[in-house]
């Protein structure tokens, strides 16, 4: 069973006070998560994965389209209690302490009142807020913050999270954890969907990721697929600072730097390069196939449509 | 009752005593004190009828004043500072939200009357050192002056729902400056000829009838006050109150958050 279906899921904001516009902040989308993976929404800022996430939890209405989340239809209040949610740039009731917050948000989840107590000094405990669980909101930072608002929001136990942009604000230990805290929950076997701009995030995590822009699915899938087939390139170094002439021919692009040669050039010359090298009685080096990483892909799939084929990266 | 009802009217509460909205108290207590020992040294005969007076007409514009200004916030505030998001995605439906923040409100209100209401007695009590029969009716007028509460709450909730704070303040005061006047406007409603006659009718009725729920000069006058008006009053409430926050509810249910 999909963890999270989206079917179509459209809005669009009626914007400016005289001469009204249309935005289009989300076209009909769609899209499906399988449970117990952890799935990356990317896009550029405004892109609209925040509105996707909003139309997720019913905090605004879809111009059109619907959900379904665990199999039940998303407006469904039973379907609430096994979500947890982490809004972007979190503010809670900052006239409660941490631990007042977390204990009134359980109560309104229906965790049950003899576990209360326990649940929310675990989570405060898995979030690494342990010894500030007695301060007031108002007192802590925005990183602070932003862990209070990861421990609401799998307080409860839920069996799926939505998670806008979880890194966002966090120290490099902060980051490092909360990664390792997605994986767990990957491992407690829930799913996982959060939104980020941060590639190298979603490329270390994800299991699967889609891309959109303007508001529109720009591409989806595995990390790895994603980005093996954008280039069909290979890296080749050698020893020296010689480059044969007959490599301009073969479209190599060479990089001199120090006692080495590097040069990279389409797959399919990779042999008649060699040759090249040989008949020179150059030392080759090494001989790899370039990866893209997921920022070619996604740079790729943010270009306007019609250029996309004309990319070089 | 709905548990998450409840768990929500206890944070309003909570909010309230928070942000020191009960230190109103204290000026009230310097206010009702102050009068109490000014009027002790000038008359035997009145000071009763000006304590009471005095003191029932301060608990009422203290606690509309209270009223408004959390009534206003209640839902747009919550909305503004997005602290709604991670309320909302809970199991909680829209209506409870709503029907909570209105209780906790009115709970608030009523402990801060309580409070208030002590201060009026103990002036009672400093000035004629025991208690008469006939204050039982300042009783029933601080159970009318509460009423009158939760009707300004569920108008100021109801307003904000849909306009910005600063324009619900002034709808909801004016209201209550007009329903204070609603018995007028209905004697004058009758003198309108024709087709404004009818919409001079419909208004007065329109408008919160809080005339009807003061009864402070009679109560210093030691009248004592009908029962009927008391059922009346009650179910006029009530229904009133019942009214504005559904209003509130519906539009809170189709409202986009920010
Ligand atoms: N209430 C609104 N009224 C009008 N337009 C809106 C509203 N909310 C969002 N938008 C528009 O919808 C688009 C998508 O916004 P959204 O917040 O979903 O972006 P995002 O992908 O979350 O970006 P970011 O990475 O910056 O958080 C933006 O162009 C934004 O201007
Ligand atoms: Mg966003």
């Amino acid at each position: 069973m999909a963890a999270l279906e989206i079917i179509g899921l459209e809005k669009t904001y009626s914007v400016g006070f005289w001469r009204k516009r249309s935005k289009h902040a989300l076209r009909p989308l769609h899209l499906a998560v399988e449970e117990g993976e952890i799935f990356g929404f990317l896009g550029p800022n405004g892109a609209g994965k925040t509105t996707t996430l909003k139309l997720l939890m019913g905090l605004v209405f879809p111009t059109s389209g619907s959900a379904r989340i665990l199999g039940f239809e998303w407006t469904d209040p039973k379907v609430k209690a096994q979500i947890g949610f982490l809004p972007e740039q979190p503010y809670f009731y900052d006239y409660l302490t941490a631990r007042e917050l977390l204990a009134y948000y359980a109560q309104l989840s229906g965790v049950p009142a003899k576990e209360r107590r326990r649940r929310v000094d675990a989570v405060l405990h898995r979030v690494g807020l342990p010894d500030v669980g007695g301060v007031q909101l108002r007192k802590f930072s925005k990183g602070m913050l932003q862990r209070v608002g990861i421990a609401q929001a799998i307080l409860h136990n839920p069996r799926i999270v939505f998670f806008d942009e979880p890194m966002s604000g966090l120290d490099p230990m902060g980051r490092r954890e909360v990664r390792d805290l997605m994986e767990q929950l990957k491992h407690e076997g829930k799913t996982v969907f959060f939104s980020t701009h941060v590639l190298s995030d979603a490329e270390a995590l994800c299991d699967r990721v889609a891309i959109i822009h303007q508001g529109e699915l720009r591409g989806i899938g595995v990390v790895a697929d994603l980005t093996s087939n954008v280039h069909g390139k290979v890296e080749v170094v050698w020893q020296g600072t010689r480059v044969p002439s007959s490599l301009k021919a073969l479209e190599a692009e060479c990089h001199v730097t120090g006692d080495t040669v590097r040069a990279v050039l389409p797959e399919e010359n990779q042999d008649a390069a060699i040759d090249a090298l040989r008949r020179e009685h150059l030392r080759l080096i090494s001989l790899i196939p370039v990866r893209a990483s997921l920022e070619d892909y996604f740079v790729q799939k943010l270009a306007p449509r019609e250029k996309v084929e004309g990319v070089t990266v | 009752m709905n548990a998450r009802v409840i768990h929500i009217a206890s944070n309003t509460f909570r909010e309230a005593v928070r942000d020191r909205v009960l230190y109103n108290l204290i000026a009230f207590a310097l206010l009702l004190s102050g009068a109490a020992i000014l009027v002790g040294q000038i008359s035997i005969e009145i000071e009763k009828l000006v304590v009471i007076n005095l003191g029932l007409t301060a608990v009422s514009l203290f606690g509309v004043v209270i009223a408004i200004f959390i009534g206003i916030g209640l839902v747009s505030k919550e909305i503004d500072r997005r602290t709604l998001y991670t309320v909302l995605s809970r199991p909680v439906r829209r209506w409870e939200f709503i029907v909570g923040k209105f209780l906790g409100l009115a709970g608030t209100l009523v402990v801060n009357t309580f409070f208030m209401a002590m201060g009026v007695f103990g002036a009672l009590l400093y000035l004629a050192h025991h208690f008469h029969k006939a204050d039982a009716w300042v009783l029933v007028a601080l159970y009318f002056i509460i009423l009158q509460f939760l009707i300004i709450c569920a108008l100021a909730l109801l307003f904000s729902s849909f306009s910005s704070p600063l324009l619900s303040a002034v709808f909801a005061f004016a209201l209550f400056v007009i329903g204070s006047f609603a018995e007028d406007l209905r004697g004058f409603a009758t003198m309108a000829q024709g087709g404004s006659r009818w919409l001079a009718t419909g208004a007065a009725y329109l408008v919160p009838n809080f005339s009807a729920l003061n009864v402070i000069s009679s109560v210093a006058h030691e009248q004592p006050i009908p029962g009927h008006l008391i059922l009346y009053n009650t179910l006029y409430a009530a229904l009133y109150t019942a009214m504005a926050v559904c209003g509130a509810v519906l539009i809170f249910e189709h409202r986009n958050l920010k």
